[in-house]
């Protein structure tokens, strides 16, 4: 059986030149970036070379970039660490109801630790707006955290509208752009950010490995204490192999992402146009346009995503009905909650999200089999028969 | 019917040889472990639910080559067992879950999904057999008497039982684990959990607790036969048919709860002679065998799930009534709890006592 990848938002694949990139640092060239000796300064070369790579493609300092585990470290550090750096100045968080639980979670629990957290719902269409956030800032305020794009439902924030606003008001501003670098442009001083985590294996990096972007004078406290590495923002010998993989896969989206977000796009279109005229009663979920170039998520009325996505695991096809971190747990996504779907719809829910080796003949499979399962599932749905008669 | 098999795969080592067994046979086997939501802040969490069980069974799948999957039937469990449980022991009964999660979600709800992902039958590592006779389905005794489980499926509609398979239910207990050890399974020495998955640390009364509102709390009397209040209770979810302990009262011979009553909140308490009865009702059977019981037609009952079975008489009064009359006077005969009747090994119906 042909397997069918379309669950790029979860996870990709590493491109085998990142591999290639990396495979000299885990033998011959596997020093600690913090010895003196020769081992450790072709370490340390290696591991600045990817730095000034990451920073190219963010429009950043290369000082600027401190290397984590990933999208969940970086997250947390900025909600911690800025609290921890900004105790004194006030106790109010201002972020969205559609962030990633590597947001939702670390502020529920500041909130039990006494720190006030507004969270800021969206549109229908999934998109934050600039003066709900500015209608929500008190003078206790040290942090607005809003998502770059939503990793469910691909809704593109007004992340520069509102980095504007917060920089007025000299409050610190996260963005979590993990769905989006790698696939659109993420500048840095466009978006008016002073925090921007982001993780290598959503663009074809390895797993482990991410970085926090932190402009020069935030207010943060460490997250990871120990050795001194990354200027003493985050202890803990540096993952180098992954350090390079991040280096090389942010190198590479920059050279082709134009050309394969407008490829995506073109695929992504074909299936938002083509899966309502095969099945009726299908809703897409998130903005028309302002979306990633790479995600299709779609409501399908009458019947569980669940059973959806496991009839197409069956025949070889991997998508998603939310987010990757969720599936198992049958609350209903907190997302499409938050765009005011209905319960039902939000079960309904199917995620297709595209990358750098969906080919048009993918795409074709999927739309030849999948109404052919939700007919299928609807034929056994009592929902279904009632509404007929 | 399609080769195609759903087996619902516990983490244990039953579950884990059923779907092996299925495998080895030729069938395409689906493996899918049912996650409930328990909360996971109960100590002891019991190993057919929690994490350690998905994690199992998904090693087990790896090991033997079939697809698994982790479903959740969190929302179902509420909605049925949960309720169930909770309105009966308010009723003054002792409930079953493990019968009502039989018959509503691994044979209810799981056989739906079956339905939905393409699988004609689902498996359970149940020791229990289903054996076709003519065009009929019987569910009868596993061969292991020691583990026997019919008794648990007393409720499962029996139209379904064409479309179950119990794999390790002509096998004892030893031969399936000398399988799991044989081929190396990881759970091969896992040891059985026999708590109520839902309750945590074991102990139903504080999860009734938790769960009730405080008008259930009401204090209410502890009485003898002829009404003398000899004490007091806190709830009649407390007591089930048959307790000694935790009554509270000081008497020349031991007492037993011998009555719950919800109508005038009150726990009767009696000698250990007044604990044992000679007859039952029960209401609304579900029959494996249709027409098997008519009028003081001969068979053997159980009562409890460790209850010896019994032998008995059973008549039909009326669509919905059965009336069974022991040869030998039986020891706490629970309202709540099911009575299942047996004909040799096979299952003629099970009856909820009132």
């Amino acid at each position: 059986m042909d397997r069918i990848y379309l669950d790029y938002a979860a996870t990709t694949p590493t491109d085998p030149a990142v591999i290639e990139a990396m495979r000299p640092y885990f033998f011959d060239k596997f020093g600690n970036p913090s010895s003196i000796h020769f081992f450790g300064q072709e370490a340390k070369k290696a591991m600045e070379d990817a730095r000034s790579k990451v920073a190219a493609f963010l429009g950043a300092k290369e000082e600027e970039i401190v290397f984590t585990s990933g999208g969940t470290e970086s997250d947390n550090s900025v909600l911690f660490g800025t609290v921890w750096a900004g105790a004194s100045k006030g106790n109010h968080i201002i972020t969205t109801a559609i962030e990633h639980h590597a947001i939702l979670e670390p502020a529920k629990f500041l909130e039990k630790s006494g720190y006030k957290v507004t969270y800021i719902k969206p549109d229908q269409h999934g998109i934050v707006s600039p003066d709900d956030i500015a209608g929500a800032i008190t003078d206790k305020t040290v942090l607005i955290s809003v998502m770059h794009a939503n990793n469910e439902i691909g809704a593109i924030q007004p992340i520069k509208e509102i980095g504007r606003i917060a920089r007025d008001k000299g409050i610190s501003f996260h963005t979590d752009a993990v769905q989006t670098v790698g696939h659109i442009p993420v500048n840095v001083d466009e978006l008016n950010v002073d925090l921007l985590s982001l993780s290598a294996h959503k663009f074809y990096g390895p797993k482990g490995i991410g970085c926090l972007y932190v402009r020069k004078g935030t207010r943060i406290q460490p997250y990871l204490r120990g050795g001194g590495q990354e200027r003493h923002r985050r202890a803990s010998t540096e993952n180098i192999p992954g350090i390079v993989g991040l280096g090389k896969a942010i190198e590479l989206c920059a050279k082709n992402m134009a050309k394969e977000s407008k490829e995506q796009s073109h695929l992504r279109d074909k299936l938002i146009k083509e899966i309502p005229k095969k099945i009726d009663r299908v809703y897409l979920n998130g903005h028309p346009t302002l979306r990633l170039p790479n995600n299709v998520n779609f409501s399908v009325e009458y019947i569980e995503g669940e059973s959806m996505l496991l009839n197409l695991d069956m025949l070889g096809i991997a998508a998603s009905t939310g987010s990757a971190c969720t599936s198992g747990d049958l609350e209903p996504s907190h997302v499409l909650l938050s765009i005011g779907r209905p319960h039902e719809l939000c079960h309904g829910s199917l995620r297709i999200t595209l990358g750098r080796f969906t080919k048009g003949s993918e795409i074709n499979r999927f739309l030849e089999v999948f109404p052919k399962i939700v007919s299928k599932l609807r034929a056994m749905s009592p929902l279904y028969d009632e509404k007929k008669q | 019917m399609n080769k195609k098999v759903l087996v619902g795969m516990s983490g244990g080592v039953d579950s884990s040889v059923a779907a092996l067994l299925l495998k080895d046979a030729g069938y395409d086997v689906v493996g899918v472990t049912m996650c409930f939501n328990i909360a996971s802040g109960a100590r002891n969490r019991p190993s057919c639910c929690g994490i350690e069980g998905i994690e199992d069974a998904k090693k087990v799948a790896h090991q033997i080559g079939i697809p698994h999957y982790v479903l959740n039937f969190g929302k179902n469990l509420e909605e049925t067992v949960i309720l169930d449980f909770i309105n009966e022991y308010i009723s003054g009964r002792t409930p079953n879950p493990c019968v009502r999660c039989n018959q509503y979600l691994k044979f209810g709800a799981l056989l739906k999904k079956a339905k939905a992902l393409g699988c004609g039958r689902v498996a359970t590592g149940h020791f229990a057999r289903v054996e076709k006779n003519g065009r009929a389905f019987l569910l009868k005794k596993g061969v292991d008497s020691k583990k026997d489980q019919s008794y648990f499926l007393c409720e499962v509609e029996a139209r379904h039982l064409a479309r179950i398979l119990f794999p390790v239910g002509d096998m004892t207990k030893e031969e399936v684990r000398d399988i799991a050890q044989k081929r190396g399974l990881y759970v091969a020495n896992k040891q059985a959990s026999q708590e109520i998955c839902f309750i945590p640390d074991n102990d139903y009364r504080a999860f009734l607790k938790s769960r009730l509102n405080k008008a259930y709390f009401k204090k209410g009397a502890i009485v003898d036969t002829k009404g003398n209040v000899l004490g007091h209770h806190q709830g009649i979810f407390n007591f089930t048919l048959g307790q000694r302990e935790g009554l509270g009262i000081s008497a020349p011979h031991p007492l037993y709860v011998i009555g719950l009553s919800q109508k005038y909140n009150r726990v009767v308490v009696g000698p250990k002679e007044d604990v044992f009865s000679d007859s039952l009702i029960a209401r609304e059977p579900n029959f494996f065998v249709r027409g098997s019981i008519k009028k003081s037609t001969l068979v053997y009952a159980k009562i409890r799930y460790n209850h010896k079975v019994a032998k008995a008489k059973a008549t039909l009064l009326s669509k919905g009534i059965l009336k069974v009359d022991f040869a030998q006077p039986q020891a706490a005969i629970t309202p709540g709890q099911f009575v299942v009747l047996y004909k040799g090994d096979t299952v003629l119906c099970g009856a909820k006592i009132i």
